[in-house]
């Protein structure tokens, strides 16, 4: 009888936690990064530093972090990577005055050290995945993950262009887009243009948690070491409760 | 060598004769019952998290910054500059949840076998207090790394205050010593956090240990182990020394249990945005609020009572009175049997639904209600009325079980079974 | 609660294995602790080699350089001033750099790789106060025979201009030489040995 109910109450515990947090889903495509693989990590610190560096600040992050983990030499980061000027030691801060962010975007770009962390590696991944022109925003793009974005697609040249398609608006209602659609091509296939964005959300990844390379390494050992300790506990529990009959 | 630590002993013992005796009356001469089950881990679980957050939690000092405009650089300092400093920093997180996780087993353990019932109210209280007192620890400890959920979620609780009558207002700005939670919020709760209550809380840890050992521990049976002596020793029947055989049987679980910590330390240390929340990971933001407030998991059920109740004054009531009532519950609870094993049909079945209804008032306070109900009731369904209603029946049924513990034992409505004289079980 | 037929020898074993690798586990579980309180990746960066353009250095100038937070001499040193090194051998305590203050590369008369460029850690090896440059060669309060070098006011140690250290004063070694190098004729890297890369 009690072990029924603990079992249920067990059961009931684990659906809770099951469902996960309210960010996930949605309509999110599953991103797919593997923060373990450095090849992709590169890649995706060459897009970064391509495309996204020249707004985007990631403040917590070091050169001279990222020339270690990612097993770059710390030259090739400075003279390919870094802003005139930068030292290794320095921090990965755009070089662009805020107050022009303000008046071109009508916002000062976030810093995104902590972007995939907040919001999730998919968020990011569709969101890369999901610009489309509509010449009523300012900037002349929006998203469907995040409507009313300040950010123009930078991408635009690998993936093309996309145009949306809209739903039947209901009475009242502004209509809502369907799906969306290639309107010219990029330098990119589609899937070529997929494990771009996936290698730029790998890199998002890392820079949300550098720990996370080394905390995979050490985790193995922490565990097989208590699960060998909790072991000889046991054998040694066994012998003196032999005295207990 | 054996030599050696017999004369330090010898050196110690007659210059303070005083430590032998309470180490023998607390471990090699204290009397636990053999037959402790799986739900007994807990205490100790407890005790060895408790440790865990005062180790991790002295080293996080040395690197944290209390202050508006420093704490979240500084959290991301320790994950990113500190050499292992992410380890510590998650030792420090998984350990909050880990300590509710055990604490609330320990407390349903504490349910099952009756172990608030006489002789034991003072260890249930002191315990009551010690659950207290941490939620007032975690609570603190989860504002200041100052991300967008620290702000908001102090912002809220401190609100709480503000439906005392008369002088609400007042002593919401006294504690915040601003007019939203500030860098002056941040500098005492981080005070209070780091010294105060823990302090509090290792002293109330001391007394409820004591407490205990001076009436002796309960057991799965009920059954009181110093009724029985060895005619001959003086010693319980069903009673083994504390030291070796409980020492070396909660090592197994402390092992066991560090296990597990290790897999979420190392590989879940989010986990999935229940321990440590997504947009904590944003800075505090006095203009953004986002998109949904929520308590971390363990404060939810507490929470769920709150949110569905629509008056402020009330629904804040409601929730003090569902801590308060289980400070009562050796009162309130009149069977004269300890164990769920020898009691009547009636409390089996309320105690399940009770432990039932907190999980589920603990899913309202998360959210995740309404996000069930779409799914169970089709996507035109009015969720925050079903929400609403399914609430209220929730928070009739937690209350309702105290109203009905107290009906079902004091008017004799209660057919025990009959209690054994000696434990069962127990030994190999 | 019956000890007859315990095997205590197996007991004994298991109790010792279980404490032993419980101890290696402690160990293994304080390192963390105990690393972190090493120098951060912060100050790892902040104390990185500093470069420092020597060209607008005048012939007899001294500059401050700040290097792990503690301030770093450079000194174009003119003809007269190193001529005065010889001849004060007899009144100093180490005229030789024998004591290790400084790399194997600057365990000369000069203390340095190129004569005329002095670099040194401008700390007094006393108490640790940051001593004065008076290069002037004339005598001074303290010592009617200076020919110019490093007092220190806190408690009158004397240097010469190599940072070496004179008898009969508090301080108990030369002045400590960091390790460097000419990156080209105009830049010093501070923090860096010749034969190190970057």
């Amino acid at each position: 009888m009690m072990r029924k109910i603990v079992l249920a109450l067990a059961f009931s515990a684990v659906a809770f936690v099951a469902p996960a947090s309210a960010e996930e889903g949605g309509g999110l495509l599953p991103a797919g990064t593997k923060v373990g693989n450095i090849a992709s990590l590169q890649r995706g610190a060459r897009l970064y530093f391509n495309y996204c560096s020249g707004c985007h600040s990631i403040k917590y992050q070091s050169y001279s972090r990222l020339a270690d983990d990612l097993k770059l030499a710390p030259g090739e980061v400075l003279s390919n990577f870094a802003f005139t000027g930068a030292k290794i030691g320095d921090q990965i801060v755009s070089n662009m005055p805020a107050d022009h962010a303000q008046e071109w975007f009508g916002k000062a770009p976030p810093d995104l050290s902590l972007e995939a962390r907040a919001k999730g590696p998919d968020w990011i991944y569709t969101y890369l995945k999901s610009f489309y022109l509509d010449p009523s925003r300012p900037v002349g793009w929006n998203n469907t993950v995040f409507p009313g974005a300040s950010m123009p697609n930078v991408l635009w040249e690998l993936q093309g262009t996309q145009v949306a398609h809209y739903a039947p608006a209901k009475p009242g209602e502004e209509p809502a887009v369907e799906k969306l659609e290639l309107s010219s091509k990029g330098k990119l296939s589609g899937e070529e243009f997929d494990a771009a964005a996936r290698d730029i959300t790998a890199f998002l990844q890392y820079v949300g948690e550098p720990a996370a390379l080394k905390r995979e390494a050490v985790g193995v050992w922490a565990i097989l070491y208590l699960a060998f300790f909790t072991f000889l506990a046991w054998l040694l529990n066994n012998e003196y409760w032999k005295d207990v009959h | 060598m054996a030599n050696v630590f017999t004369s330090i002993g010898n050196w110690v013992n007659e210059r303070a004769p005083g430590m032998m005796p309470v180490y023998r009356k607390h471990m090699t001469e204290y009397y636990a019952p053999k037959n402790f089950n799986f739900w007994y881990y807990f205490g100790v679980l407890a005790m060895v998290v408790l440790v865990n957050q005062i180790l991790t939690g002295i080293f996080l000092t040395m690197f944290y910054k209390p202050g508006a405009a420093t704490a979240f650089d500084s959290v991301e300092y320790i994950m990113r500059d500190v050499d292992w400093g992410w380890l510590i920093r998650y030792m420090h997180s998984t350990g909050a949840s880990m300590f509710f996780i055990v604490v609330y087993l320990h407390m349903f353990r504490g349910l099952m076998y009756g172990s608030y019932k006489k002789p034991r109210e003072l260890v249930w209280l002191l315990g009551m207090f010690i659950f207290l007192a941490l939620m007032a620890e975690a609570f603190m400890g989860y504002v200041l790394p100052w991300g967008n959920m620290s702000f908001w979620g102090a912002k809220v609780i401190i609100s709480l205050f503000g439906a005392v009558p008369l002088i609400g207002d007042t002593l919401v700005q006294w504690i915040m010593g601003d007019y939203n939670p500030a860098d002056a919020t941040l500098n005492r709760f981080f005070a209070l956090h780091v010294i105060a209550l823990p302090l509090v809380l290792l002293l109330l840890v001391v007394l409820h240990i004591f407490a205990l050992h001076e009436v002796g521990s309960n057991n799965p049976d009920g059954v009181e182990i110093k009724k029985k002596k060895d005619p001959a020793t003086g010693k319980p029947l069903d009673g083994i020394p504390f030291h070796p055989y409980y020492t070396v049987h909660d090592i197994v679980g402390v092992g066991f249990f560090l296990t597990i910590c290790a897999f979420i330390i190392f590989y879940q240390p989010t986990v999935g945005g229940w321990f440590l929340e997504n947009d904590n990971f944003i800075p505090a933001n006095p203009l953004v609020t986002p998109p949904e407030i929520k308590p971390v998991w363990y404060f939810t059920p507490f929470y769920g009572i709150l949110r569905v109740i629509p008056d402020k004054g009330l629904g804040i009531s409601a929730m003090f009175a569902s801590i308060v009532l289980l400070f009562l519950l050796p009162w309130v609870d009149r069977g004269a049997v300890k164990s769920i094993r020898y009691r009547g049909l009636g409390y089996k079945v309320a105690l399940g639904i009770f432990a039932l209804t907190f999980l589920l008032l603990g899913s309202i306070g998360a959210g995740l209600t309404a996000e069930w109900i779409p799914k169970i009731f089709g996507a035109s369904a009015d969720v925050t009325s079903i929400e609403m209603h399914f609430g209220w029946l929730l928070v009739l049924m937690y209350f309702g079980y105290f109203i009905f513990l107290f009906g079902y034992t004091a008017f004799g409505y209660e057919k025990t079974k009959p209690v054994p004289e000696r434990v069962t079980g127990g030994g190999h | 609660m019956a000890n007859e037929g315990v095997n205590q020898g197996r007991r004994r074993f298991l109790t010792g294995t279980t404490a032993v690798v419980g101890g290696i586990g402690a160990a293994f579980a304080a390192t963390p602790f105990i690393k972190s309180w090493q120098p951060s990746e912060r100050a790892k960066n902040a104390g990185a080699p500093v470069l420092q353009d020597i060209s607008k250095i005048e012939p007899g100038q001294k500059i401050s350089v700040l290097w792990r937070g503690s301030p770093v001499w450079i000194v174009n040193r003119t003809k007269a001033m190193l001529d005065t090194l010889p001849g004060l051998d007899g009144r100093l305590r180490d005229p030789k750099s024998q004591v290790d203050q400084q790399p194997k590369y600057a365990q000369n008369e000069t203390r340095s790789i190129k004569p005329e460029w002095l670099v040194m850690i401008g700390i007094c090896t006393h108490l640790g106060c940051s001593p004065e440059y008076i290069p002037e060669i004339k005598p001074e309060p303290f010592d009617p025979e200076w020919k110019g070098g490093f007092f220190c006011p806190c408690h009158k140690s004397r240097y010469d201009i190599s940072g070496r250290v004179f008898q009969g004063v508090p301080a108990p070694a030369n002045m400590v030489v960091p390790p460097y190098k000419f990156v080209d004729d105009n830049h010093i890297l501070i923090g860096v040995n010749p034969e190190d890369k970057a």
